[in-house]
């Protein structure tokens, strides 16, 4: 990897490490007895393993200059291969908590294992580790594509990537510790965030710059969706994330906001993160993969532009609606219901899109499974976006919240729509990055494809069972006007439901390990050969990008 | 830059951008997006007329039915509190023996107190009431603090070991650990106490040892289980002679009670339930035991 960078991003490389290993020693100095100086070292021995491996190749001979008329590809390599770890990892966490909802005593009794650190480790591993790397590897991918331009130059999207899971690694140490801001989807502490804001800041220049020298007029709906995706990233972790540290040597913080304003502000990111993480970045996939899969045109340019503009601009109102029945003003819960069920149409717009442009090619999905990927993750798209803002409603609200129902919504969304438009993607992109024509098995990938619809379909239907029956057992009254069901009686109820769960999550897991299966076996299988055909501009030398 | 051309399949025109063999039509907009994004519009704009919306200065608009979350919310609870006030009423005048022995209100009292006791209760006493290790049954007739309806309630009002200022104390001395008696005599004793309940143990290997422990017993234990072994409910120490143990009837987990002394807890009720709910246990607890087989 080292021969892929020249002398001086070698040096700048050094230079990164050496910064980044004192940070880390300055931490672990402050931190001293308390939990931030395990992070700190942590950091140092990351930087300290790249340092030396910088070292070891920093002699090998510079890339050719030839490098500039083909994109750079190592980096979505890699990043595909983390994501797929991470799945796994993730996925393998979330089945753990599921069956210690059924077996309690799974947590063996140890504190790092309990349900209450587990799963963050189970969310942020899926949706950072793997959903997040997905994004990082195939916008790196498709930024280059549809702008027919070559990264401006080999370090950033290293440091990006690097950087981003040392992130990652950091957060998930963290919660088996116990290091938590107790903010959803957001629990790593400043330390973290500071670390994270960087990365990401140096992700959108990057953006930017390959942008900058783009060599088509127009830039395509993915990189519209690709770019929202990590500029609204940065805004929402930034602020959701302002705290005070109670010292430089703790890892505890206070976010600057207390009461009623915290938990508006950790909604407005909460629900956010699912537009701009979960929605934004994997509309720039579907719009990019799933063509090109199918080999037909967007059905509707204009639907796209219409799509684009009400997503972005209406989830950012509706976050309130997860705080119906709160101390949050009522009207504040009307603005995040109203705008809720105005978003449905631009979603579905954007949904049926993608389903039209499947017109002329639905014998392709019949036979291709990594295109039925893709086309079912649009229909759980729209299932869930569709859930979404009926479950915003205030009445339909008062009976789902807090229930199982809203974890049924959230995975329709996150293995249905988020995982399989991500796998589908990555059976499109890793034979083109290692140069085959197909997968290793095709029949492995039409394993994982029933494998991950059936895990999806027993989890969902199990959990919008077992959530109304909750919703209802919780709000039903005696005659004499007192409470039917004890909080007892209704887990009681629950439990059959969350063996099906956990058997679904199960499912799904083999399929993600099929799915890592099939693509070591594809990369081991990969050839030397290049497809002259995927460069920058056919035939000529690129315009240095560096 | 590509030039326009139709698909064939559709018969659109495409756009005339390509981005790596992507290429989009220009299909216009279905007028249906138009039509529900009217109608999700004007739902918008209907409810936020009539319900509280937008913010003004440092008010917000009310909207026109005048609704509000918090005096809804105290409503609800006001009539739900007047639809039970007819029966509450009676629970809460009549005395124990007439509630006892009117069907009708003891209905209300099996009704209202299951899920009362599994919401507060079941998850110390198990939500059949029949405890667990270190959580007595309380269905078992035998009580620490008596089984009277006064006794029951004034051990919810106060609890054990409890932060309340009157809460019933009661202690378990450990025996073993702090010195007051040798490993032997805490042998002796626990397979004297055994003895008691398992007629067994005196007949057995250990019927020298229970013998022993029987003087021991006679010396150090009752003064607070008294000399039949029988308790004493006016602090809370068991009956030590019936088949029901608290934290287990089995040799060691006796000799573990002895060593270790116990100190169980149990809440005081006081300012988290109602007077009447806190009736409506005491009610409800009596009526499982008598009720158990
Ligand atoms: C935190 C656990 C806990 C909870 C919750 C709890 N209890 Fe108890 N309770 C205990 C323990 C422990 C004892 C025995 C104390 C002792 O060993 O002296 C006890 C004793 C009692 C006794 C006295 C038994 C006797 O033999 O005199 C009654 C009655 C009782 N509980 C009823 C209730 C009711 C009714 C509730 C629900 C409102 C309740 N408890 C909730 C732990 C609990
Ligand atoms: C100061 C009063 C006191 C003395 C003295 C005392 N006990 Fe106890 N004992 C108690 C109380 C009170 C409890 C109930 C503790 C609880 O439930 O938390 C108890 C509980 C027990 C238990 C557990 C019963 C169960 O249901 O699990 C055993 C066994 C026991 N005592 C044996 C003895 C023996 C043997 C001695 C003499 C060596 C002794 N006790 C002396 C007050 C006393």
């Amino acid at each position: 990897m080292i021969a892929q960078l020249t002398i001086q991003e070698r040096q700048s490389a050094l230079m990164i490490l050496g910064g980044l290993a004192l940070a880390g020693l300055a931490l672990a100095v402050a931190g001293g007895q308390d939990l931030l100086a395990a992070h700190g070292w942590l950091t140092v021995v990351c930087a300290l393993a790249g340092l030396f491996y910088v070292i070891s190749g920093y002699f090998e001979p510079e890339p050719s200059p030839e490098r500039l008329a083909r994109y750079y590809d190592e980096p979505t390599k890699a990043g595909v291969v983390i994501a797929m770890i991470w799945a796994i990892a993730g996925l393998f966490v979330g089945d753990w908590v599921a069956w210690q909802l059924v077996f309690p005593d799974l947590a063996f009794e140890g504190a790092w294992s309990s349900f209450g650190r587990l799963r963050p480790i189970h969310t942020s591993g899926v949706i950072f580790g793997f959903g997040g790397n997905a994004l990082i590897a195939t916008s790196f991918h498709v930024m280059q594509r549809a702008t027919r331009a070559r990264l401006p130059d080999q370090i950033t999207p290293w440091f990006v990537l690097l950087g981003y899971n040392l992130f990652c690694v950091i957060a998930a140490t963290g919660y088996l510790m116990g290091v938590t801001q107790s903010k959803e989807y957001a629990e790593p502490e400043w330390y973290a965030d500071i670390w994270l804001a960087i990365v990401w800041v140096t992700y959108f220049l990057l953006f930017l710059r390959t942008l900058a020298r783009r060599q088509e007029p127009h830039i395509y709906v993915a990189n519209w969706y690709y770019m929202a995706f990590i500029l609204l990233v940065a805004v929402l972790h930034v602020v959701n994330n302002l705290a005070v540290p109670i010292s430089f040597g703790s890892a505890k913080s206070y976010s600057v906001f207390s009461g009623v304003q915290d938990a508006m502000t950790q909604w407005w990111y909460g629900h956010n993160a699912v537009a701009f993480f979960l929605t934004a970045g994997f509309l720039g996939m579907l719009y990019y993969f799933l063509p090109v899969r199918a080999g037909r045109p967007i059905y509707s340019y204009r639907m796209s532009i219409i799509s684009f503009w009400g997503i972005t601009f209406m989830y950012m109102w509706a976050g309130s609606h997860h705080l119906h029945f709160t101390a949050l003003p009522q009207w504040v819960q009307t603005l995040g219901m109203t705008f809720s069920v105005m978003l449905l149409v631009p979603s579905w717009a954007s949904a049926s899109n993608a389903l039209m442009t499947l017109n002329g090619a639905w014998t392709k999905v019949r036979d291709d499974a990594t295109l039925r990927f893709m086309t079912v993750a649009a229909i759980f798209y729209g299932i869930s976006t569709f859930e979404g803002s009926f479950m915003a409603i205030r009445a339909v609200n008062s009976l789902s919240h807090y229930t199982d129902w809203t974890i049924g919504h959230v995975h329709a969304g996150a293995l249905g729509w988020v995982a399989m438009i991500t796998f589908g993607s990555i059976y499109a992109l890793v034979p083109k990055l290692w140069n085959l024509d197909t997968m290793y098995s095709g029949r492995l990938v039409e394993l994982h494809f029933w494998l991950a619809l059936s895990g999806t379909l027993v989890y969902v239907f199990a959990m919008w069972n077992s959530g109304i029956i909750q919703g209802l057992m919780w709000r039903s009254y005696t005659e004499a006007g007192t409470l039917s069901y004890s909080f007892i009686d209704s887990l009681v109820a629950m439990h059959p439901y969350y063996i099906a769960r956990a058997v679904g999550g199960l499912l799904f897991l083999l399929g993600a390990l099929v799915g890592f299966y099939n693509i070591v076996m594809t990369i081991r299988t990969a050839s030397a050969a290049q497809d002259e055909s995927d460069a920058p501009v056919l035939g000529a030398a690129v315009q240095a990008g560096e | 830059m590509a030039v326009e051309e139709r698909d064939p399949h559709s018969g659109y025109l495409t756009t005339g951008h390509e981005w790596n063999g992507i290429k989009e039509l220009n299909t216009p907009v279905p007028r249906v997006v138009f039509v529900f994004l009217a109608l999700t519009f004007a739902f918008s704009l209907v409810y936020w007329l009539l319900m509280p919306s937008f913010p003004v200065g440092t008010t917000y608009l009310k909207g026109l039915l005048g609704v509000d979350q918090r005096t809804a919310v105290t409503e609800e609870l006001r009539r739900a509190s007047a639809s039970r006030a007819a029966w509450a009423r009676r629970i809460e005048t009549a005395d124990y023996a007439t509630i006892r022995a009117d069907p009708n209100l003891m209905g209300l009292v099996r009704e209202t107190g299951r899920p009362l006791f599994g919401d507060n209760c079941a998850v110390c006493h198990g939500t059949d009431a029949k405890g667990g290790p270190g959580f007595p049954n309380l269905t078992s007739g035998s009580w620490l603090w008596g089984g009277k309806p006064e006794d029951v309630a004034r051990t919810l009002q106060v609890g054990i070991n409890a932060a309340h200022p009157d809460t019933r104390a009661s202690q378990m001395l450990a025996f073993g650990r702090d010195g007051m008696l040798s490993r032997e005599d805490v042998d002796a004793v626990a397979a004297y106490v055994q003895s008691l309940s398992d007629r067994s143990v005196s007949s057995g290997p250990d019927a020298a040892s229970a013998a022993a422990g029987a003087k021991v017993f006679a010396s150090k234990c009752v003064a607070c289980h008294g000399p039949a072994a029988k308790g004493s409910t006016s602090i809370g120490a068991p009956d030590l002679t019936d088949a029901f143990w608290i934290y287990g009837g089995d040799r060691s987990s006796i000799r573990a009670s002895i060593w270790g002394g116990r100190q169980g807890h149990m809440p005081s009720w006081e300012a988290r339930l109602t007077d009447l709910d806190r009736k409506i246990l005491t009610l409800y607890v009596l009526d499982l035991g008598a009720r158990a087989p």
